[in-house]
């Protein structure tokens, strides 16, 4: 019991991670319809840029753990938005009106592009980071098996919650929002009704790679461990995530990373580790054939 | 024509535009470069400022080419240009076909015919063949599979397993590991055919990436990332080749195969199969009401797509004499994806010059390792901004009515 207990205060944790990364996708697919494939790499250059940031407050003898929370936060945001809005500028808006597989094609050869772009300017060793945020609570203990609550778990799923409702607040209260979310009822329309649809899409884009860069953060913090490779698989896992939650809901891209997040630690746990990344996908086979639309997503109705 | 718009102040702020996001994106990632391991971070403006001047730079040029209509000089005489090297070719067209299959069967007795070149071009003609496969499945049936290296990989080790453990003849093995890799694309396309196409994709590279951890992990039967090694050659009617009469052999096989594979993918086409592949691509809802079933034509695109990347599979292990998973990443899907996107999606001789292109490129370019699959990804965005309809894009109908003009 304290085991699972454990397991899924991990898992948790982990879903945090995935969940801010699959709102990127679902929010992309919303609106655009197209799968970002380059989001995984958002990911890892937001991580990528958490470090280098870190490393900066560190050599500038910062040594206030909150303050340098805060700015590294900012700046990943800032920066790796910039690669989210530019990525679409380049790659995806003059691919708008093409036929349906172009646009993921230049989503694939983008993502290549990303990652070795970071393995060029990098390396490609791994890059690590001492532990910033230590300490955590004894919450159970069972037959000499303690059950911790980190504090850095504490952490990264409060800031996940409010960074998610500051974005439920932007998307549901703000006039940028109701552009957003009228461009992903009907973009035509709304663009006769004198939406700026292009910049909706930017703003789309833009915050999905800041969420995604808040995700790269707390993996940074999480595991101390990055490497360019990294944001395939986050990548694959977190879009399995929104589809499992349905594309386009944005509660569930939050339940769908919980889901995984949890499949993977559980698995992980209790079942051959080496083959918890193919539970992620047999999990979004089932899924798929079962419930096409995912938990929360609305059916689609076909039209001739 | 519209008259030419010179506006250089636009110019200048549209650099200036462009510099400054280029700025923003060098600073963190190419400004500062982080240890390896435990040490302090390196400061690297010059990187940053070569960055923003070369975006500057390009980001000027083409503002002044889309100002001057440089688009319009090329584009017109390239059209027209290809228009009329097509037509003169034409009626020779069948003529070209058998001059180039004399060229490459010759290729071996002709004075270039290297080891260095007869090796290129079994790996061309390889890649040949998988796109020739993938375009069964993405091309004529429009379904994106975005984990098709699965089945060559099935197709390899059916053939290193058999050869390895119980000895069996290339040539035996040869059907076997179309068959198996056959079996595995219906056992992955029974469950996930019913869904639309993004979710296909997606479910398809996650196909590709269980294959590759399973192989990895099923150490009994794959010997895990250590990989088989010592997969023998093939023979032929109990001659063994070595050395250079190896090379030779191999590449006469994979002509073979490729030949065999595009006669089989023209061909098939035209059949009631081929017909109905592509119709449900183009609409799948009036092929239900035509009374077609979806299910069984997109498992056959998928069966027949995967057999042919069994073949090749098979023939990849005995040309390296050595695989392991490492050979099967999603990499190796991607390119062979822009092989046939690339050769527009459907095209046979595109698909040709598409797989020339994307082996040889990279080898000319082996002392930049680093850089290679950088310019590679760059390459296929690039190509898909501004050709998206794919680097050969002319299609024939499959069907005219009579002798009709289409």
């Amino acid at each position: 019991m304290a085991y699972f207990l454990q397991q899924l205060i991990n898992g948790i944790t982990l879903g945090a991670i995935y969940g801010l990364i699959a709102i990127g996708y679902t929010m992309v697919y919303g609106i655009v319809g197209m799968i970002n494939f380059a989001h995984g790499e958002i990911y890892m250059i937001g991580a990528f840029i958490a470090l280098i940031a870190f490393g900066l407050l560190a050599q500038l003898g910062v040594a206030s753990v909150a303050l340098s929370l805060v700015v590294v936060l900012v700046v990943s945001m800032i920066f790796t938005s910039a690669y989210g809005w530019t990525v679409e500028r380049v790659a995806y808006r003059p691919l708008r009106r093409s036929f349906r597989l172009a646009p993921l094609i230049s989503a694939i050869g983008m993502s290549i592009f990303l990652q070795n772009l970071v393995q060029v300017l990098q390396g490609a060793r791994v890059k690590t980071l001492p532990p910033v945020i230590t300490g955590g609570f004894r919450i159970y203990e069972e037959n000499g098996f303690t059950v911790t609550l980190s504090t850095l778990q504490i952490v990264i799923v409060v800031a996940t919650l409010a960074l998610m409702a500051a974005f439920a607040l932007l998307i549901g209260r703000t006039a940028l929002g109701r552009a957003q979310r009228a461009c992903e009822q009907d973009r035509l329309m709304a663009e006769l009704l004198g939406v700026n649809t292009d910049r909706a899409i930017s703003l789309t884009f833009v915050i999905g790679a800041a969420l995604a860069a808040v995700a790269g953060v707390m993996v940074v913090l999480y595991y101390g461990v990055v490497d360019f490779f990294i944001g395939f698989l986050a990548g694959i896992k977190a879009f399995t995530a929104a589809v499992l939650g349905g594309i386009g809901s944005l509660p569930g891209a939050m339940l769908g990373g919980l889901i995984i997040g949890l499949t993977e630690s559980l698995w992980a746990a209790y079942l051959p580790a080496a083959y918890k990344d193919v539970a992620a996908f047999a999990l979004l086979i089932i899924i798929l054939i079962f419930r096409p639309t995912g938990l929360l997503g609305r059916p689609e109705v076909e039209k001739v | 024509m519209d008259a030419i718009a010179v506006r250089p102040l636009l110019w200048i702020k549209e650099a200036a535009l462009a510099a400054a996001v280029a700025f923003v994106l060098a600073l963190p990632l190419a400004g500062f470069r982080l240890p390896d391991g435990v040490g302090s971070l390196t400061f690297r403006p010059q990187w940053v400022i070569v960055a923003v001047i070369a975006v500057a730079l390009g980001r000027l040029a083409l503002a002044m080419a889309r100002d001057f209509g440089v688009a319009r000089w090329i584009a017109a005489p390239a059209a027209s240009g290809m228009e009329a090297v097509r037509s003169a070719f034409s009626p020779y067209r069948t003529w070209l076909i058998v001059g180039s299959i004399v060229f490459m069967v010759a290729l071996p007795m002709l004075p270039f015919g290297t080891r260095r070149v007869l090796d290129l071009a079994t790996l061309v003609l390889i890649y040949v063949m998988l796109g020739a496969g993938l375009n069964v499945v993405v091309g004529l049936a429009g379904l994106l599979d975005l984990g098709y290296v699965a089945f060559y990989a099935v197709g390899a080790y059916t053939y290193g397993i058999l050869a390895t453990q119980f000895g069996l003849s290339f040539w035996v093995c040869l059907p076997l590991a179309g068959l198996f890799a056959a079996l595995a694309g219906i056992a992955l396309g029974f469950p996930v055919l019913r869904l639309r196409g993004d979710y296909l994709a997606i479910v398809t590279l996650g196909f590709g990436e269980m294959v590759r951890i399973v192989l990895i992990n099923w150490h009994s039967l794959t010997n895990g990332s250590n990989g088989i090694a010592r997969i023998p050659t093939p023979g032929f009617f109990g001659m063994q080749f070595s050395g250079v009469s190896r090379l030779t052999f191999l590449y006469f096989i994979i002509f073979g195969m490729a030949m065999f594979t595009m006669m089989f993918a023209a061909r098939i086409r035209v059949t009631a199969l081929g017909r109905a592949w592509e119709a449900l691509r183009e609409d799948e809802i009036a092929c239900r009401s035509l009374g077609l079933n979806p299910t069984t034509i997109k498992l056959s695109a998928f069966a027949v797509g995967a057999t042919l990347a069994g073949f090749a599979g098979a023939f990849f292990a005995a040309r390296q004499g050595f695989i392991s998973p490492a050979s099967f990443t999603f990499m190796e899907s991607a390119i062979i994806l822009a092989i046939v996107v690339l050769g527009g999606m459907g095209s046979q001789t595109g698909i040709v010059f598409a797989a020339a292109v994307l082996v040889l490129l990279p080898e000319l370019f082996r002392d930049f390792t680093e850089l290679r699959l950088l310019l590679f990804g760059a390459a296929m965005v690039l190509i898909m901004v501004s050709r998206p309809q794919g680097l050969v894009a002319h299609r024939e109908p499959s069907l005219r009515l009579g002798k009709g003009k289409p």
